[in-house]
This record gives C-alpha cells, sequence and structure tokens, in this order.
C-alpha cells in the first residue's frame, strides 16, 4: 500500500480508499481444470485522527468438473469477508483492533494472503495450522514494541470468541506473533502461539525467517508451523531479474520464484487442514510484471505423497488497483 | 527426533541461500528495487536516505511491490493502513508520510 515516487507537493489527505485485486486463475490438478474468477476489494476508511476502519472481502465464482462420469462445468459462487475490523491508533505503540481480524499466526495469513501480494496461487499446506479459520471474532493489540535504525521488534496478540455466522466464523482461541527486525541484515526472525479454546484445546507453536538483503532483488521467506497432530515448514524465494536492463524492460518484468514444503502427520485429524499423510511438494513458478499493475503468474508443481503424487499447473492474472472513493478536498 | 531427520534437507537447503544471494546480489544504489517507480527514486535518495525512505523499504517492500503512484488525497489513508498492517510505529508513520509528502 505504499508508493515512493509521483506524489505532487501537497499535504497528506485522509480520503477513504478503494484498494484490491481483480483476477482470472486456472489451475489443473490431477487432471481437472478449474477456472476461478477472483475479485477482492479492500477498503480503508480513516475516522478522525485514531480511528480506522478496514475491510477486504473476496468474490470468487469457481467452474469446476461436473465429475461422477458427467462431462461439462458446473460453478460454485463463494463470497467472504476476509476482514472488517476498526483499528484505534491508542498509543505510538499500541493500536487497538476489533471486529473480524486475520489471525496473526505466522506471517502468510496476514501479509501475503492477498491475491495482489502472493507469487502462487495455492496457500503452503501449512497455512490452516495456527490460523484457526483464518479470522477471528474479538479483541487484538498490536503494534511497534520498539523501533530503531538497529533493531525493531514488534508484536500482536488476540483474543477471538467463537461465532458460527457464515460471513464471521471463527473458533474461540487465543494466541499472538512476536518478531524482531534486524535492518542491517534485512533479516526478520518472529515466532507465534496459538490455543483452540475449545474442543482439544490444542496448542500451536510456530517460526519464520525471512531475508531480504539489501542491494538485491531476492527474497526468502519461509515458515514453520506445529500442531499436535501435523507440522510442516515451507520456504519460498523470488528473484525479479531488474539487474538485466532494469525492472521495465522485457528480462527485468521476469520474475522466477520457487517454493518448497514439507507436511508431516502425527496422527489423523480431518479439521486441522494439512494432508492425511506425509507430503512433499516443490513449485517452480515464473511472474511476469506487466504495465499498469497487471501481473501474469505461471507455476508448476509436483507433489509427492503416499495418498498419490499428482502435477499441478497454475496460471492467473492479477490487476491490483488502488484509487480514492470520493474527489475530496482540492 | 524422525521428525528432525526428515527436516534437515530444507533446512540445509535454508542455511545455504545466503551464499546464493552473494553471488547474484545487485552492487549497485538501487535499494529494495523491486519497481521501476522504486528504483528511480531510491536511487535519487540513496546517497542520504531519510527516516521515511528507510521506514518503506524495511516494512512495505518486504511484502509487496510499491504501487505505480497514488492520489495525493489518499497518502494519509495509506500510511495509516500500513501503520496498523506493518506495525508501524507513530514515529515511523510521520517518518513514511513525510517520505510520501515532501
Amino acid at each position: 500500500m505504499c508508493a515512493l515516487s509521483f506524489i505532487p507537493h501537497a499535504a497528506a489527505q485522509n480520503t477513504p480508499l478503494i484498494s484490491g485485486g481483480v483476477g482470472f486463475f486456472t489451475s489443473t490438478n490431477g487432471g481437472n481444470t478449474t477456472y476461478t474468477p477472483v475479485l477482492s476489494p479492500v477498503l480503508v476508511a480513516p475516522l478522525g485522527q485514531h480511528l480506522l476502519v478496514e475491510s477486504r472481502a473476496n468474490i470468487i465464482e469457481s467452474f469446476f468438473p461436473k465429475g461422477s462420469g458427467q462431462t461439462g462445468y458446473t460453478s460454485s459462487p463463494f463470497i467472504a469477508l476476509s476482514y472488517l475490523q476498526l483499528d484505534y491508533l491508542a498509543t505510538p505503540h499500541i493500536t487497538a483492533v476489533t471486529g473480524l481480524f486475520l489471525t496473526p499466526f505466522g506471517t502468510y495469513n496476514e501479509r501475503l494472503s492477498p491475491i495482489w501480494i502472493s507469487n502462487f496461487q495455492d496457500a503452503p499446506l501449512i497455512t490452516s495450522l495456527g490460523t484457526m479459520t483464518g479470522a477471528g471474532v474479538g479483541e487484538m493489540l498490536r503494534g511497534s514494541a520498539v523501533s530503531t535504525p538497529k533493531f525493531s521488534i514488534d508484536y500482536a496478540a488476540y483474543f477471538s470468541a467463537k461465532s458460527t455466522n457464515m460471513q464471521f466464523n471463527a473458533e474461540r482461541s487465543t494466541g499472538g506473533r512476536v518478531s524482531i527486525y534486524l535492518p542491517e541484515k534485512r533479516l526478520e526472525i518472529g515466532t507465534s502461539y496459538g490455543r483452540l479454546l475449545e474442543g482439544e484445546q490444542t496448542n500451536y507453536f510456530g517460526a519464520h525467517v525471512w531475508w531480504l538483503p539489501a542491494n538485491s532483488s531476492f527474497k526468502l521467506r519461509s515458515e514453520y508451523a506445529h500442531g499436535t497432530h501435523s507440522q510442516g515448514y515451507w520456504i519460498e524465494t523470488d528473484y525479479r531479474l531488474s539487474r538485466f536492463g532494469g525492472a521495465e524492460t522485457l528480462i527485468g518484468r521476469l520474475e522466477p520464484v520457487f517454493r518448497w514444503q514439507q507436511t508431516f502427520r502425527n496422527s489423523p485429524d480431518p479439521s486441522d487442514g494439512l494432508p492425511s499423510a506425509n507430503t512433499q511438494r516443490t513449485d517452480f513458478g515464473l511472474d511476469y510484471h506487466l504495465p499498469h499493475e497487471v501481473r501474469i503468474n505461471t507455476s508448476y508443481a509436483r507433489q509427492f505423497s503416499s495418498t498419490g503424487n499428482r502435477n499441478v499447473w497454475e496460471t492467473g492474472i492479477v490487476y491490483r488497483f488502488l484509487f480514492p472513493t470520493w474527489k475530496g478536498k482540492e | 527426533m524422525n521428525h528432525w531427520k526428515r527436516l534437515a534437507p530444507g533446512l540445509l537447503w535454508m542455511a545455504g541461500l545466503p551464499l546464493l544471494s552473494q553471488t547474484h546480489s545487485v552492487p549497485s544504489t538501487a535499494a529494495a528495487s523491486s519497481t521501476g517507480q522504486q528504483s528511480r527514486s531510491a536511487t535519487a535518495h540513496a546517497a542520504h536516505p531519510t527516516d521515511g525512505e528507510r521506514v518503506f523499504e524495511q516494512n512495505c517492500s518486504r511484502c509487496h511491490n510499491a504501487p505505480q503512484g497514488f492520489s495525493p488525497r489518499i497518502s494519509g489513508t495509506v500510511v495509516r493502513h500500513m501503520r496498523v498492517r506493518a506495525s508501524l510505529s507513530k514515529e515511523d508513520e510521520q517518518a513514511l508520510l513525510r517520505f510520501l509528502n515532501p
């Protein structure tokens, strides 16, 4: 949501904005092809000096083979809120969040899940560990505990009530995340904890390492998550080829991406979202950044598991938009 | 213990990545050059990076590319959104706002 250039000399204004992405994706998994148009709008509206309303929705229509020997395709609509939250900027280091918010466990759910950010169509296999339903309904405190040129520490802690409402689906749970970032090394290390406060009262632990070296287009992101019945990790790298003549050349717009992930099943649990057997998956991708905020993503994945090996081919095109909701002050 | 044995290849691979990056790093002043806009602006600021530029490179750029520009009408909204999403302190928020509205 940040931009570096082309901002005219003018006082900053707080006009509400509409942002987000619109995309069209195809996925061929084990021989079956699915077509998925997606609209994912974000609304951000400041209220006074200390309040902010934020929301993101996902509007999806999936077209997939009928199966069971039938020919042709059928479709299924899906409309859901990712988050709808009121933020109160309480102090320079504390923001209180109320409402439906993304669960602060690991990094993927909060940072990389938007379609205009993620390098791959599919979320990592371990995404559901510790994030519960992906969102919580309740209260969260977050912010920057310390920020210096040498290091910074940020935190998030939350409590969620149980909600069975279709648009506000959440488990009764608590947890949080702490990260330390070393600017000189461009290294971030963090740990997460989550506890489901119903059923088995499951505990989840997570850790993440991000490294984006200075003066390089190379990025490394990785996460590990552990639950009672399963655990796993993913490692993702990408490298924008902008060193070959600049980021806006034919070659410089290319971005090879790679992801390696493994999951381990300790005991059966159909509800934790991980594969039922130990699984290894390797994703090779190539993104192409077109002008005007358009990106093309392509990838091939090979997944190995005792329940069967499979190939996954994916392509997609995403347009990212960002504009004011109205004209605002001159 | 068995799980750690199975995790070992991935962890070793991860440990070797710094060497790979050293080989392919870009010896230029274009910090965090994920887009053309970033490259041009970052080069201009590279000699004397501001606090706001530092905040941008260390927080916003970690997750996403910069948009190709937006209206100044929403720059305050964008920065406040980033304060929450990237867990910025108020000081960092103000530095970022100055950077986007010089």
